[in-house]
């Protein structure tokens, strides 16, 4: 009996050991492809400008056709570019790499195609988070705003996955470079106009908010509204449970996309 | 000699059409193994499920005793593949073409740079690591491309379609490495359409028409076997393509 015992506990422990190192694999090559895709694709000036000036441009347009409060509009600027930085390359990364062969030569490295494509993901999320600090930081030393870090945090990083998801599932869903482009174009300007960016979602007509709070923005953006204005911190976590929703409902039908272009 | 890849009835097919249709066949260690068949005969689809790329339909196989079904992980720890197309990427210089692989690889963090640059002056593109990829010329590209199946030090290297579009040196250099790699005792598959190469180099070959394995042996066997002076006559009896060969012959 005690010999069983051992054998079991040797085998368990072998188990464990063959998923620990299974584990550190994934999450270094996760790791690496993130960083050799910011490198590669994220640091350049289109995607900078598309990232980050596109959305100032737009909001400062808003604002000269309407002045008024422009701290009103810093969460709308926030959540666009979260929306724009994260999905700036990942809608074509895949596709493009796809074509070239060279995602095909990752995969030939020790590298499971779930964790390849939390690397394309991982590489619009960082890229996004840095560009959301600085127009976060930016827009709250120019306008004196107060913040709550740890509400902002709990939106802006759920944020960045669902969104760099987005790109993902869209890219996957096509084949060719310029089709996953404007394909993602519809619902990000869908996201503009329905999800409070620039005209409140309370203001708008019944049937069209219903529609708003299918979209994950719309999350975005009011939680970023509660994380300027100290709102209910119950709010703020429902948002985060809703995010995560969104991105688990992104990441998993592109998983299996992605899969089966390899069977 | 213990084998090192065993393949049993393997079979991929796509739709109605069968690719690879219950090949078996086995890779001793050390050997080069050669995979000889025309265009369209299933060798890439093989190389594919054997590196993890594709999913067998049915049928079985291991790579270094791992199963590639369920164990493809550790099959690719241990293996380098060299693909028919040079696929590194672009916007890479060579050296960073090469620390990215040895990282993949899970390469030591101490070794990395050296493994590349050693590499690198392997295939005398030391030079030129500094240049981005796609300035590379074709034949430096494939060699770059070698150089990265080669950084984790592999057990076994697949090499598909490894000298096309090489220069005559450039392909007698690669050449010579792989009987290099074979003396070091890594164990080689290779697919080829030059049969005078596949002569020279390998122990075995296997003969792949229509998804199928007509003959397994070694070139000097099979020539014993059809009766022919040269691999390429072997080859050419042993696929049937006799007749077509003499109707191209009539029409010179």
């Amino acid at each position: 009996m005690p010999l069983l015992t051992l054998r079991a506990w040797s085998r368990r422990s072998w188990q464990l050991k063959k998923e620990s190192k299974m584990w550190r694999d994934n999450l270094r090559c996760i790791f690496y492809i993130a960083l050799k895709d910011i490198r590669t694709y994220y640091l350049k000036p289109p995607a900078v400008s598309w990232g980050i000036v596109f959305p100032i441009t737009w909001i400062l347009a808003f604002y000269l056709r309407n002045p008024g409060n422009f701290e009103q509009l810093v969460p709308g600027l926030i959540a666009m570019t979260i929306l724009f930085s994260t999905t700036a390359a990942e809608a074509v990364v895949i596709n493009f790499e796809m074509r070239l062969g060279s995602l095909e030569r990752l995969l030939l490295a020790p590298v499971s195609i779930s964790a390849a494509l939390l690397g394309k993901v991982m590489g619009g999320v960082v890229f996004g988070f840095a560009m959301t600090t600085i127009v976060t930081i930016g827009s709250t030393i120019a306008l004196g705003l107060h913040l709550n870090i740890a509400y902002l945090i709990l939106i802006i990083i759920p944020s960045l996955l669902v969104f760099s998801s987005l790109g993902a599932l869209l890219c996957v869903l096509v084949k060719e470079v310029f089709e996953a482009q404007t394909l993602l174009n519809l619902p990000r300007f869908l996201m503009i106009f329905l999800s409070g960016v620039v005209y409140p979602v309370s203001k708008m007509p019944a049937a069209i908010r219903c529609f708003s709070y299918v979209l994950p923005l719309t999350y975005t953006v009011h939680g970023l509204r509660l994380s300027f204005s100290a709102g209910s911190g119950k709010v703020i976590l429902a948002y985060t449970l809703i995010l995560i929703g969104f991105f688990l409902l992104f990441i998993f039908p592109a998983l299996r996309l992605l899969s089966k272009k390899f069977e | 000699m213990e084998d090192v890849i065993y393949v049993k009835e393997l079979t991929k097919r796509f739709g109605d059409f069968t690719a690879v249709d219950e090949i078996s066949f086995e890779v001793r260690n050390g050997e080069i193994f050669g995979f000889l068949g025309p265009n369209g005969a299933g060798k890439t689809t093989t190389i594919r499920m054997l590196a993890g790329l594709s999913k067998p339909t049915a049928g079985n196989a291991s790579v270094l005793g791992f199963d590639i079904r369920s164990e493809i992980i550790n099959v690719k720890r241990r293996i380098g593949v060299v693909p028919e197309i040079s696929n590194l990427y672009d916007e890479l210089s060579a050296f960073g073409n090469l620390l990215f692989m040895a990282q993949l690889y899970g390469v030591a963090p101490s070794l990395r740079k050296k493994r590349a640059e050693e590499l690198l002056k392997t295939f005398r593109l030391y030079e030129r690591k500094d240049g981005v990829f796609r300035s590379f010329s074709r034949g430096m590209k494939r060699a770059l491309t070698i150089a990265a199946a080669l950084v984790h030090n592999p057990e076994v290297l697949f090499l598909d379609e490894p000298t096309i579009g090489l220069d005559v040196v450039a392909a007698r250099s690669l050449r010579n490495l792989m009987s290099n790699l074979h003396r070091q005792g890594v164990t080689i598959f290779l697919t080829t359409h030059y049969l005078e190469e596949a002569d020279l180099l390998c122990d075995r070959v296997a003969v792949l028409v229509k998804g199928k394995i007509l003959a397994v042996d070694s070139p000097q066997k099979l020539k014993e076997k059809t009766d022919k002076k040269t691999l390429e006559d072997a080859f050419i009896n042993i696929t049937g393509l006799e007749p077509e060969v003499l109707a191209v012959e009539k029409g010179k």
